[in-house]
């Protein structure tokens, strides 16, 4: 049980990867990514873990409360937001895809350069 | 580790190949914001509220509804496609 | 490679990153068994040194100021790669004047959509407001705060109401907002350099924890990064929709 969360993080990890391998569409591989860039959220919070601590916020605490890790949850917040912008950029680029080769399928795409 | 906490856990476990394994790119787009919310409760569980927050607005609200968008653009250029 | 060839060559790999990741694991600190010692230097001192409540807004906003300015410029120079790839499509399509897409064009939403999203868009935007500058006291902070405030502009749109959109908050001025707010965050950061020496120094009067101004340079920098974000969603949600913000009259195509 000590390490069900980092086996989860890796569990996450292979379906995000296997979504971006096997994907038939664009889109669909910009959301397997989210799907993987998920994970690592997921190991960042529980690194930081410490059992029976509170949040790091001391609004309504005593400041004695041991708290979690600040530092992780800082990486991970920026993290969340600049990576759903650079998968905006990833779907815009899908959509230029769509106008320049006429398909979003990445099987296709490899087949047009030939 | 609470009982809450394992929930969290199996729930965004289970999210993961649901979100995965959904080729429709609409239906994922839907998917992929219940996974983010499932993630969000995760966060909230593993004492991270900032975070949580954080993960809310953005994977639950601002990337589906820019996939939604740009799926209706995908639409439309492919049935100008098949017009020319 | 055949698409066969190629899963089985991604189940090796996998397998083979899945073996290498649990046997890492075995290496962690069990869940809950925290032994790092950042945590704990900042938990020491966090709250006496910058006068924050909010430890993880402190931290990203004082003690790793410079890393949240290399993220906020990440993400300005995204919504800006997105607006060059999307924005020379715009001028080619000619749409004949009531023709679906052009502003009179437009599909009017249904009554209950229009009614429930307007009555929305202000708490919308007091909460952004709220979260953004309640930042380093309470869990928030600019990047929290700023997209609330962008989806309450984008409500008004989806509610039907583009042209009160188009005048409140123009083309023009979003994109003045999303830079104003980029410049801010590094003009706090070059004025600890003037004002205490160091780029991103704390230089404000810190006040006391726990008030609304209190924290330094922290929640000025929460309102900075607030605006960039929610300007910078506001554009991407545009140029995705491409539709009365940028919708561009006949006489005008090509401007740009």
């Amino acid at each position: 049980m000590t390490v069900l969360p980092y086996l989860v993080a890796v569990w996450v990890l292979c379906w995000g990867l296997y979504g971006i391998v096997t994907s038939r569409h664009l889109f669909h591989l910009v959301l397997s990514l989210g799907v993987a860039q998920a994970a690592t959220y997921v190991l960042l919070i529980g690194v930081g873990y410490k059992a029976g601590a509170a949040a790091p916020i001391y609004a309504d605490v005593p400041s004695a409360t041991p708290v979690v890790d600040p530092v992780v949850q800082a990486l991970a917040l920026v993290d969340v937001v600049v990576e759903a912008t650079v998968a905006a950029l990833l779907l815009a680029l899908a959509l230029q895809t769509q106008k320049r080769f006429g398909t979003v399928d990445p099987d296709e795409l490899h087949a047009l350069k030939g | 580790m609470t009982a809450l906490q394992v929930g969290a856990l199996v729930l965004v476990a289970v999210g993961a190949p649901v979100v995965a394994l959904t080729r429709d790119p609409l239906r994922q787009a839907l998917c992929f914001g219940v996974f983010g919310t499932a993630l969000a409760i995760l966060f909230f569980v593993f004492q991270a509220p900032d975070v949580a927050l954080s993960q809310i607005v953005v994977s639950a609200v601002g990337l589906p509804v820019i996939v939604i968008l740009g799926l209706v653009k995908l639409r439309e250029e492919e049935g100008e496609g098949e017009e020319e | 490679m055949r698409r066969s060839a190629r899963l089985g060559l991604f189940g090796a790999g996998a397998a083979a990153l899945a073996t290498m990741l649990v046997l890492a694991i075995a290496g962690l600190p069990g869940f809950g068994r925290y032994p790092g010692p950042y945590g704990d230097a900042i938990e020491a001192v966090g709250e006496s040194k910058t006068h924050a409540t909010d430890l993880v807004t402190a931290v990203n906003f004082d003690f790793r100021a410079y890393d949240t300015l290399g993220e906020e410029f990440i993400l300005f120079a995204a919504v800006l790669g997105i607006a060059i790839v999307l924005r020379d499509r715009r001028g080619e399509r000619k749409r004949a004047p009531g023709a679906p897409g052009t502003e009179r064009g437009l599909a009017r939403p249904s009554a209950a959509l229009g009614m429930v999203g307007l009555a929305l868009v202000g708490p919308l935007v007091v909460l952004g407001i709220d979260i953004a500058v309640h930042g380093h006291l309470t869990p928030g902070g600019g990047f929290q705060g700023g997209l609330p405030l962008g989806a309450a502009v984008f409500l008004a749109f989806l509610a039907g109401e583009y042209a009160a959109m188009k005048k409140v908050a123009p083309h023009a001025t979003v994109e003045l907002g999303e830079a104003a707010g980029a410049a801010g965050y590094a003009l706090i950061g070059l004025g600890g350099l003037l004002f205490a020496g160091v780029f991103f120094q704390n230089f404000i009067d810190r006040g006391e924890p726990g008030r609304l101004l209190s924290a330094g340079t922290i929640p000025l920098s929460n309102v900075a990064v607030a605006l960039e974000v929610a300007g910078a969603f506001l554009l991407l949600w545009n140029e995705f929709s491409d539709q009365a913000l940028l919708v561009v009259p006949e006489g005008e195509q090509g401007e740009r």
